[in-house]
């Protein structure tokens, strides 16, 4: 083997700012920009989603939501990465993204209609600047190029992120969307979750690359690997990449390395079924949540009464937004077919009349 | 007016919507400073520099990606698939993707794209150059479906396929790029999709064909007329979708008869979504069954055998008269 393929397959060790029990920053010079009140936000952010994400899964279990892909454990990753963005940047999520684009502004009432499979889930705010989850592992990622792309025509100085797993690597449409951004010199964030797991297939399956961090070499971008478990580390790359983009430095791809405490989804996934209880013992240490916790405490910025306003803001929004969700208007067939195209052409009107002359107007 | 060729209309109609609104974008595999492998594209990188007309890496997925973003962004992107085979690497940002968006976001987002791409036999290219793959778009929900015969429709069909908010898939025949020439306009002119044309008038015949076919209709009937006397009606459709299903039933109501053409193989197409349709709305006015003139259920034929492979003039005169003789 070549020596410069030596050099390129160096391992790299993920970044981190906190000590694995987060009483000490162990890295100074990596602390993220950040205010006191933001470090806050930051564990009111993970705390919340936390709570959320369990009252989805039992929300999901109960029926009275559909599709739904759970995120314990990822919530540093998740929230990292979206706090260094700015209200006009994009996101252009993936199915388990539903957090990232919630904190961006999307009503969690309609990440709740989404999950059940209403049209209204998807009807984004005007000043959202996100797509839906999207389902088509890769696809967001070649979006994401044309929406970068579109910020540089226009001249503005925002990014755009998106966000894919460790099997999402394997796509096409994930070297294609790197390469096509770094061709095009374009100012976008791509973020790899690598929770180690592809459903049942682990990542050692997905690939015989060290990283996926390496994989930005392929493209010419910028490539880091951080410790997903660690928000400071997480926010201190993203602030990075986005403050490279904005500035004309082109894109960048960050690998977080993380855990799914949970299934991949609520869809009959049994993680017993490929992982061992000690591993997942390994990775709960890790909670990224307990972590961030013990820092903030040593410095006096968390206490037991913010951590269960946290818990009872998430519940009592959850509450709400499913209750919004469950009251929302029916679908009806004549209202797909009028969001088909901008104007109904004869053959779906026709078919319209049809609909509406059964009563389902 | 002027006298162009099918690919200079098409360059016309380019130039006049970059001209006319600066959010239309032109790109794809080498269409930039050389103007594309068939010239479409030519001068339009000089008149209207590289932001606006530029060469993609060669990945037909990501220029599928690339036109989705760049639509969400309110960018119009003509995104060119240098030809026709390799759609299939870039089928989940049509059909998955682009087509979709509108109705995923109720309404919030659309995709204001154009993917235009050769295709066609006649002109022996190599594999997967010449397919007519018409009818995976047409059995997609949420896009039209253009395939212009001539450099006037061409022009004015690609101006309307640029304004329409919704995604459009233009496909251009390579036989018919340079084939022959035809008086355009040189202003801007639109063709309204969805509406298809007589281009022969006839009483005893409907003859639908869409795209190279509609030559070799025309010529058919032609013959048929001086050989036999017998006058067909060819119908020259320039939009599978929306399909424009009243000129169709109108005409079969004068004819009593039809012959549906298409380069696709048999179960491929328009053809048999064109014959549903007509059995739904003109059954009563049928003389004999609507016949179909394809191509055989193979791949698409090899450069030496196109000819015999494809419809042309004897294999339609013989459909016309086994409908007469029904």
């Amino acid at each position: 083997m070549s020596k410069s393929y030596e050099v390129y397959a160096q391992d790299v060790t993920p970044l981190s700012v906190l000590s694995p029990d987060g009483t000490t920053v162990v890295n100074e010079s990596e602390m993220p920009d950040v205010t006191d009140e933001q470090l806050q936000e930051l564990m009111y952010r993970m705390v919340f989603t936390r709570t959320w994400d369990q009252r989805a899964v039992s929300l999901a279990r109960q029926g009275r939501l559909g599709f739904y892909a759970p995120v314990s454990g990822q919530e540093a990753t998740m929230i990292g990465t979206q706090f260094a963005l700015n209200k006009e940047d994009f996101i252009c999520p993936g199915y388990r993204d539903m957090p990232q684009i919630v904190w961006h502004g999307l009503p969690m009432h309609q990440a709740f209609l989404y999950s059940r499979g209403h049209q209204e889930g998807g009807k984004i705010p005007d000043d959202v600047n996100v797509l839906m989850p999207q389902i088509i592992i890769g696809a967001q990622i070649v979006q994401s190029a044309g929406i970068a792309m579109g910020f540089k025509k226009r001249n503005k100085d925002n990014v755009v992120i998106t966000y894919t797993g460790d099997g999402g690597t394997s796509q096409g449409d994930f070297y294609e969307g790197l390469n096509f951004a770094g061709a095009f010199n374009l100012p976008a964030i791509f973020v790899v979750q690598n929770n180690g797991y592809a459903i049942s297939t682990p990542f050692e399956k997905q690939t015989a690359a060290k990283s996926v961090a390496h994989k930005a070499l392929a493209a010419g971008i910028r490539g880091v690997q951080v410790d997903g478990m660690d928000i400071l580390a997480v926010l201190k790359a993203a602030q990075e990449a986005a403050e490279v983009g904005r500035n004309g430095g082109g894109a960048t791809l960050i690998e977080a390395i993380t855990y799914r405490f949970g299934p991949h989804s609520m869809s009959g996934d049994d993680p017993k079924k490929y992982r061992t209880k000690d591993e997942e013992g390994v990775w709960e240490e890790k909670d990224p949540i307990a972590r961030y916790r013990k820092y903030l405490e040593t410095k006096g910025l968390w206490s037991e009464e913010q951590e269960n306003k946290a818990i009872e803001d998430a519940k009592q929004a959850v509450k709400d937004a499913i209750k919004q969700a469950e009251s929302a208007e029916k679908m009806t067939v004549p209202g797909l077919i009028d969001s088909m195209f901008e104007q109904t052409p004869a053959h779906l009107a026709e078919q319209k009349e049809v609909f509406a002359a059964k009563g389902d107007k | 007016m002027a006298q162009m060729t099918m690919i200079e209309a098409i360059r016309d109609a380019m130039r006049l919507e970059l001209k006319r609104d600066n959010d239309v974008l032109v790109f794809g595999e080498d269409v930039g400073h050389v103007g594309g492998v068939f010239r479409a594209t030519e001068g339009l990188q000089k008149e209207f520099g590289e932001d606006r007309v530029f060469d993609t890496p060669l990945a037909e997925s990501a220029i599928g990606g690339l036109a989705v973003g760049l639509g969400v962004q309110g960018f119009r992107p003509i995104a060119e698939i240098q030809f026709i085979g390799f759609i299939f690497e870039v089928m989940d940002s049509i059909c998955a993707q682009a087509t979709r968006m509108r109705y995923r976001s109720g309404g919030k987002y659309n995709s204001p794209i154009v993917f235009r791409t050769p295709f066609g036999t006649g002109v022996h290219a190599p594999e997967l150059h010449s397919d007519s793959l018409e009818g995976l778009m047409m059995q997609t929900p949420g896009i039209k479906v253009v395939v212009p015969s001539n450099p006037y429709d061409a022009k004015g069909l690609l101006a309307s396929a640029i304004r329409d908010n919704d995604p459009v898939f233009f496909m251009e025949h390579l036989k018919l790029y340079r084939s022959f020439r035809d008086e355009v306009p040189e202003e801007d002119y639109t063709i309204p999709l969805g509406k298809a044309n007589i281009v022969r008038e006839g009483s005893d015949m409907t003859i639908i064909a869409y795209g190279a076919m509609v030559h070799t209709a025309k010529a058919a009937a032609e013959e048929l007329e001086k050989t036999q006397g017998i006058k067909a009606e060819v119908i020259d459709l320039r939009t599978l979708v929306p399909l424009d299903i009243d000129t169709i039933v109108a005409s079969i109501q004068k004819t009593n008869r039809a012959i549906i053409v298409q380069e696709a193989q048999k179960s491929s197409g328009a053809a048999a979504e064109i014959m549903a349709q007509i059995n739904e709305k003109a059954l009563l006015h049928l003389e004999s069954p609507v016949l179909r003139v394809t191509a055989p259920d193979t791949v698409v034929g090899f450069g030496e055998i196109e000819k015999e492979w494809a419809p042309d003039t004897a294999k339609i005169i013989a459909a016309v008269n086994e409908s007469l003789n029904f």
